[in-house]
């Protein structure tokens, strides 16, 4: 049965003040566990703050042709949002004034951004060393008009990442729906075939892992061995890095958590498995995340959580990078889904 | 009061057995966390051994907790079931060779 968004479904959870209203009560509320703020007070470290900008995210629209059970922006089919002209407009302004290392565009698919190609093309004008892009991989096979993205990523030498729940069928096509698996090999051998996935080739493709439940993700170089073999052996497929990300009990993942009754154990997982080493290298410190709207957000997750930077300038056009410099991040208990175990970025593990 | 000898909440509450005893407590829990270091076997290995065995012992707690590390290892569940089968083989394995001390002892007391 094909799913659809929390927000198509009117869902309590679509509302963000419900989301953050569970996720500061119950366990977190009756002392059983500490908030993420106590725990990192608790081991003596600092409160977290920005270090060096470096990834700009950019979510250009929450439209996706996947309902995947456990997406944090509850994209899909349904879901209208989209970037204006004129935001990328002024993105690309901001981009051009400051040094930014890694540009990295998000979704939903944001290849069904009708403007996604000219800013894709707008961006290798500007000084970005690198420009991820963010692809769910069926989008690849999703219509013909989109048939010939490995060879427009090709040639801007996109860096493609792109998600694939485990290297078997059933799990993913759990996770992400009837088919998915399927669709999602093809897309790779056309990755490879224009040279993605090649170390020699320069084009860079990485493969995301999250589980596919209410658990952790392994090693993350245990699991890359794990995929890379299966891959190859069963349908010649190539890639460069695994990433691991942990889920977090947010959006639609959090909808499951609950109605599988699976949120407290959940939390609990998370915060036994807090790792200080972690949160130095959280990818808030080095990131900020817009949203379709142009607002800036500490990461994705807060994006999808609609808490915007802790600044008077929230908006892209409004950009003030000392100020930015400046703030402070804004943190939930969803956090301890980045400190745990090795840790978890949109980068994969971080310690 | 709930009428159940085993409680899931209660395998977060295991290291609390040190509070009666902390020499013999805190033995354990080294000795076992250092048995599921990576040695001469890879973790893997060690994680489809203890899932096996929590069903032989018939650990509820053990179960739970080994079916999730397997789980977050990325062991796929057809090798979690292979696993349990060969726990399961030893133990039926374990029941049945008994049949021959039954044997024994059939033929020993018949004429």
């Amino acid at each position: 049965m094909k799913i659809k968004s929390l927000k198509a479904r009117n869902n309590s959870l679509s509302q963000t003040e419900k989301q953050l209203e569970i996720l500061a009560s119950g366990i977190f509320k009756d002392g059983s566990l500490p908030t993420f703020k106590k725990k990192v007070a608790s081991n003596k470290l600092p409160p977290i703050r920005p270090k060096k900008l470096e990834i700009l995210q950019i979510n250009v629209g929450y439209m996706c042709n996947q309902v995947c059970a456990h997406c944090h922006v509850d994209a899909g089919p349904d879901r209208k949002e989209i970037m204006t002209h004129r935001t990328m407009e002024q993105i690309l302004k901001v981009i051009k004034n400051i040094k930014i290392k890694t540009v990295d565009l998000t979704g939903g698919a944001p290849e069904m951004h009708p403007r996604f190609r000219w800013f894709v093309e707008e961006l290798r004008k500007t000084n970005v060393e690198e420009i991820i892009v963010r692809s769910n991989l069926t989008i690849i096979l999703a219509n013909k008009k989109y048939n010939d993205l490995p060879t427009f990523f090709g040639k801007h030498k996109i860096h493609v990442i792109s998600s694939l729940p485990f290297y078997k069928r059933e799990k993913t096509d759990r996770q992400r729906g009837d088919g998915v698996f399927e669709t999602s090999i093809k897309a790779l051998q056309m990755l490879n075939k224009v040279g993605y996935g090649i170390l020699d080739k320069n084009l860079q493709l990485d493969l995301v892992y999250n589980p596919s439940g209410a658990f952790l993700p392994g090693d993350q170089s245990v699991l890359e061995v794990d995929f890379k073999k299966a891959l190859l052996e069963d349908f010649n497929i190539k890639f460069n890095n695994l990433f691991t990300i942990t889920n977090l009990p947010i959006s639609r993942f959090l909808d499951y958590l609950i109605a599988s009754e699976n949120y407290e154990e959940y939390m609990y997982t998370l915060v036994d498995a807090f790792n200080p080493s972690a949160v130095k290298n959280l990818m808030c410190t080095n990131t900020l995340s817009v949203n379709w709207e142009g607002f800036l957000f500490d990461c994705d997750f807060n994006q999808m959580l609609n808490l915007k930077v802790d600044v008077t300038t929230k908006h892209i056009s409004e950009f003030n990078e000392g100020k930015l410099n400046n703030r402070y991040i804004l943190l939930s208990q969803h956090c301890y889904g980045c400190t745990a175990g090795a840790g978890s970025s949109c980068q994969g593990s971080i310690t | 009061m709930k009428k159940s000898y085993y409680q899931p909440e209660d395998l977060k509450k295991f290291s609390s057995i040190a509070e009666w005893n902390e020499i013999l407590g805190s033995k354990f829990f080294d000795y076992y966390n250092t048995v599921f270091d990576e040695g001469s076997l890879s973790k893997r290995e060690k994680l489809l051994i203890a899932l096996a065995v929590s069903h032989v012992v018939q650990c509820p707690y053990c179960i739970d907790a080994y079916t999730k590390d397997n789980l977050q290892i990325g062991i796929p569940k057809e090798d979690m079931m292979e696993a349990v089968h060969v726990g399961a083989a030893i133990k039926a394995g374990a029941a049945l060779v008994h049949g021959v001390q039954m044997m024994n002892r059939h033929d020993q007391l018949s004429m």
